[in-house]
């Protein structure tokens, strides 16, 4: 038996505790936002409000994911002294096909987030992957290291992007399909969330709320990582050896 | 090969550059008639959206609402595309959809083409002009809807390239901005004063509307747009309205 489980651990499992670490420590212990401080120009950036930010989740998600794969397909053949350049052009040529794609598909989206899928190739979360890890590592866990490492990005701002709509705007997910309004005064266009008609008696109890302005400046997603990185870090406390 | 030796580096960029600049031409090539068909509807509707309110579709169907093949048809059977130069003279040789406003504004004045479309809906003529300016990262257009009189506006609708969500993006994404222009008039007592977009809050009914809180250069970029963007179509407007006013009188 201990033969048979050894051969197991020699082939590598697919999906294994180490695989399974690169998608849950960019999360937490070594979340590329509260963690590394990386891409933080992008998360004041885009975060006013939720849609963007889930958009912007997703394509660097996707760029982090291929990027990390292609370079660590590379890697024995890339020569060191242009290494960064190719990893550049491999970045670039994702973020356009992102934008053609959206382009050929759903012109609207693409006019909405041209400026962001540029952000996607200044963001130094995807490059620092492919530095840190891409090259060293093996395809398939490059790939999850850098999904990983997108997802620990999007998820915090996803976050701040959920703060900062719902308290400089009183909406959520404006500027989507699904545009709703939570609190404040309702505007045309924006439904209430919550049936609020005079009969339900909800009316004032939502509609007291004035949008706080300094949630919809850059300013105020600073604020919120950095009061972010504070719970997390009382939390968790072995981050606090680290700086 | 020895991987460090200059052969190496120079074989493996020149292959990569071609095989990534192959890859993504071919791409392109592939979906571009697609995506040039998109922007062109996208254009067209957004001229459209000048007149939301009078596309009589049916009640509250905006430009935003209709399909693909609504916005050319529409286009077809009720627009009529002029382009004229700044002194009020038709050009021939343009139509006004391939005016590329980005490239006119580089232009001196003298020298710029504008676009103008004619916009008939149940016998009314609406004038739609094309603007474009500055807001406080990029670029910033729109289309405004002048309704026959020339002087009160039918209808206005903006876009940008780069301006902040939530803050800039609003002439954009917060209808009530534009829906504020409607009604508004652009002479008062025959002298151009544009619409002035005022920072808290409109104080003449007629001349001004709302500007955004949080983004004061952006709205300061719409009010500097509208007066210099209509400006140019003066000399064509004027023209229009003494034709109009002799036709009158010849009735």
């Amino acid at each position: 038996m201990a033969e048979v489980k050894s051969v197991e651990e020699v082939k590598e499992p697919l999906f294994g505790k180490e695989e399974k670490k690169l998608i849950t420590d960019p999360l937490n212990d070594n979340n590329p936002i509260t963690v590394q401080v990386l891409g933080i120009c992008s998360a004041l950036a885009v975060t006013s409000l939720v849609y963007p930010s889930v958009v912007m989740s997703i394509a660097v998600v996707f760029v982090c994911g291929f990027s990390s794969l292609f370079t660590s397909l590379l890697r024995n053949a890339i020569p060191k002294q242009v290494r960064m350049i190719v990893q550049l052009v491999i970045i670039a040529s994702l973020v356009t096909l992102v934008e053609m794609a959206l382009k050929y598909l759903n012109y609207p989206v693409y006019k909405q987030l041209s400026v962001y899928i540029g952000l996607i190739i200044t963001n130094c979360i995807v490059m620092g992957r492919l530095e840190a890890f891409a090259m060293a590592n093996k395809p398939w866990r490059s790939f999850l290291d850098g999904i990983g490492n997108g997802i620990g990005y999007g998820a915090i701002l996803i976050a701040v992007g959920f703060i900062r709509e719902v308290f400089g705007k009183g909406s959520l997910f404006a500027g989507s399909p699904i545009e709703m309004k939570l609190i404040g005064v309702s505007t045309p266009g924006s439904e209430y969330f919550i049936n609020v008609a005079a009969e339900s008696g909800w009316e004032t109890w939502f509609s007291w709320y004035a949008n706080n302005n300094l949630m919809v400046l850059p300013a105020a997603a600073m604020f919120i990582i950095g009061v972010m990185i504070w719970i997390q870090r009382s939390w968790n406390t072995k981050l606090v050896d680290i700086s | 090969m020895d991987k460090n030796s200059t052969n190496y580096v120079l074989l493996f960029v020149v292959s990569m550059t071609v095989v990534v600049a192959f890859m993504l031409t071919s791409i392109r090539q592939a979906t571009k008639a697609t995506a040039d068909q998109n922007e062109d509807i996208f254009n067209k509707r957004a001229v459209l959206a000048a007149v939301n309110d009078y596309l009589g579709m049916g009640e509250n169907v905006r430009a935003d609402d209709l399909t693909d093949e609504q916005v050319l048809e529409i286009f077809e059977s009720k627009v009529e595309q002029v382009a004229l130069n700044t002194s009020g003279q038709t050009v021939d040789a343009v139509m006004a959809e391939d005016i590329d406003m980005a490239k006119e504004k580089k232009k001196p004045v003298e020298e710029r083409t504008l676009p103008l479309f004619k916009y008939e809906s149940e016998g009314e003529t609406f004038y739609i002009l094309a603007v474009r300016g500055n807001g406080l990262w990029d670029e910033i257009w729109g289309n405004i809807a002048l309704k026959s009189d020339i002087n009160t506006i039918a209808g206005a609708s903006f876009d940008h390239k780069g301006e902040t969500p939530g803050l800039g993006a609003e002439i954009k994404d917060n209808p009530v901005f534009s829906k504020n222009f409607q009604g508004k008039e652009i002479f008062r007592e025959g002298d151009f004063v544009s619409v002035k977009v005022r920072k808290g809050g409109a104080q003449d009914p007629t001349y001004e509307v709302d500007g955004i809180s949080g983004a004061t250069v952006t709205a300061d970029g719409v009010d500097k747009m509208l007066r210099e963007g209509i400006a140019l179509y003066l000399p064509y407007l004027e023209t229009i309205k003494g034709e109009n006013m002799e036709s009158m009188l010849q009735e």
